[in-house]
């Protein structure tokens, strides 16, 4: 029974395990410079990850409070991952900074906080590791202490955040007293689609698409990213991102599967308007955080394009694509944050020139900017290609010819950042930078990854495999 | 008319999260957007313990919600709190509309 424990729960206790122990190490003061305890950090999220590929058995734990299988285990696996890469791309902004302890054990609290919301069998676990993920995450949108743009982003974020937070809580107890229930074992059976019902489940679809920034909800997103830290930025775009979406895949579905044609209609809603807004907000940015901010706000679209469809080849399709996403858009932060540490310049007419002086990082920049906007030797193309073509499963192609015609529009403003980078003439470039090792292989694995999953056809597989339901 | 039923604490609470929401997107004061949030989610509270009495008085589940709810809310209010205080060290004001560093 106890062995059950530690096997079933072990990507959690380990990350507990890592926070304990930075805590400790920081407190004891042995480490007396910044990049020994950074190396010393990186050095356990590679062990993490690896031990997140081992013992993984599926089992429901505290009375159907927790559970975990293979596919929840891979979507750790992801986040992972993704954490690992954020970490290397920081070394050389925290190299400097005063609180490096404090920026790990913050930044692993959110991810804990995320493995429990994606594990949860209950809505109180869900809300539980849904504030663990969110309020150590406006403490590190303000991480730059005694920059006025981070501070008002972390304002921005946790206001906006605790105002989801009510709405979806308020959505929850209606539902329990429309049902009597919290477990989400339990809910499905219990849902028919009585107003009180429908209500309920609107209001939690709102706190989901406020955490999404689905766009009748997407204010906060661009202030936030722009002002946040570059490492807390691509976080924020990549990680909770993805952690929510896959909560939206484990929690949410089922509790609209009663009422599949109010779903998809509030998913055809959002899905226009999103893609839209996104893409027309992004032609006019000049920040490449804030450009990033809605070109990621456009992608989540494409993201709920896919899962519109209900059914499990909509599933794989998003969980792959999420992963293509990952790999694209920390390659594209890795490049943006030691330009922005070194330089200090995050906007696109600062990159006119880049190419002359730093040969590698444009090219990276150049085939980031092409996975996202999806164009075939990359992983993105196929990402999207699945995503669109589980969307056209429904029959609606409108909406999917919509949704085609928009990447054309993403085409013009990603393309404008690498017109920027090789073509137009700039009297002062952005001189030659050079980063850490740490920083290289960050930027290496992302670059593979936007090559190899492109063409490593069983990645898909294997992933469809995991979620077969 | 002489108890008070399950359908007066509804009233209430809707009314309580209706005038949270109202005072979280009119008023200007970032404090008083954190105790608008805090209605919300005493809002919440009350319709927790509401139907936990009269619908389902076998449970507990609801009531354990309260009690982590309450909990949350007060580690909420702490961040923010502290980030608010950090923004008017960096710009003198917690009113909302100067902190427009930032504009589309």
């Amino acid at each position: 029974m106890t062995s059950d424990f530690f096997i079933l729960m072990k990507s959690e206790l380990s990350l507990v395990f890592i926070i304990f122990l930075l805590l400790i190490l920081k407190v004891s003061d042995v480490f007396k410079s910044n990049s020994a305890f950074s190396h010393f950090s990186n050095v356990l999220l590679v062990l993490n990850f690896v031990f997140g590929f081992l013992f993984n058995s599926e089992g429901t734990l505290f009375n159907g409070m927790f559970y975990t299988n293979s596919a929840l285990a891979l979507e750790k696996n992801i986040l992972n991952f993704g954490v690992l890469v954020i970490c290397l791309q920081a070394f050389d902004w925290l190299k400097t900074h005063k609180h490096v302890a404090e920026f790990y054990i913050l930044l692993l609290s959110t991810l804990l906080g995320m493995f429990y919301m994606i594990s949860s069998g209950h809505f109180l676990m869900f809300y539980l590791g849904l504030e663990l993920a969110s309020i150590p995450l406006a403490a590190l949108a303000n991480f730059d202490l005694e920059k006025r743009k981070s501070s008002e982003a972390a304002m921005k974020l946790i206001l906006s955040s605790a105002f989801a937070s009510g709405i979806l809580l308020f959505g929850i107890s209606l539902l329990y007293g429309a049902t009597g229930s919290l477990l989400f074992s339990e809910m499905p059976m219990l849902i028919t689609d009585s107003p009180l019902q429908v209500v309920s489940l609107i209001f939690i679809f709102t706190g989901f698409a406020f955490k999404l920034s689905v766009v009748p909800f997407h204010f906060w997103t661009a202030d936030v990213y722009e002002g946040a830290p570059v490492a807390v930025t691509s976080f924020l775009s990549v990680i909770s991102k993805a952690a929510m979406v896959f909560v939206f895949i484990s929690i949410l579905m089922p509790l609209f599967a009663s009422a599949k044609d109010l779903f998809y209609l509030i998913l055809l809603l959002s899905i226009v308007l999103t893609i839209s807004i996104g893409n027309l907000f992004a032609i006019r940015q000049d920040n490449i955080k804030r450009f990033l901010a809605f070109s990621s706000i456009a992608q989540v679209g494409y993201v709920l394009l896919g899962l519109s469809s209900g059914n499990s080849i909509g599933i794989s399709a998003s969980i792959y694509f999420l992963m293509v996403y990952l790999f694209s858009n920390l390659a594209a932060f890795g490049v943006i944050s030691i330009v922005s540490s070194q330089s200090g310049k995050e906007n696109i007419s600062d990159y006119k020139g880049f190419y002359t002086n730093n040969k590698m990082l444009s090219w990276i920049l150049a085939i980031a900017m092409f996975s996202l906007a999806g164009i075939p030797p990359t992983a993105g193309f196929f990402g999207k290609m699945f995503l669109v073509t589980a969307g056209a499963s429904k029959g609606n192609f409108v909406l999917v010819g919509f949704a085609a015609l928009n990447m054309v529009v993403s085409l013009y403003y990603y393309l404008r950042v690498i017109k920027a980078i090789f073509i137009d003439k700039n009297d002062e470039p952005i001189a030659s930078i050079s980063g850490s090792i740490s920083h290289h292989i960050g930027l290496i694995l992302c670059f593979l990854g936007i090559i190899l999953t492109g063409f490593a056809g069983g990645l898909y597989e294997y992933i469809a495999i995991a979620f077969k339901l | 008319m002489n108890e008070i039923g399950l359908m007066h604490i509804l009233v209430i609470s809707t009314s309580l999260f209706f005038i949270g929401v109202y005072g979280f997107l009119t008023r200007r004061n970032m404090i008083s957007m954190l105790m608008s949030v805090e209605l919300i989610l005493n809002a919440v509270n009350l319709n927790f313990v509401a139907f936990n009495k009269f619908l389902y008085p076998g449970q507990l589940s609801g009531l354990f919600f309260i009690i982590f709810n309450i909990a949350i809310a007060a580690a909420e209010a702490a961040v923010a709190i502290a980030i608010i205080i950090n923004l008017y060290r960096n710009h003198r004001s917690i009113d909302i509309n100067d902190a427009t560093t930032m504009k589309f």
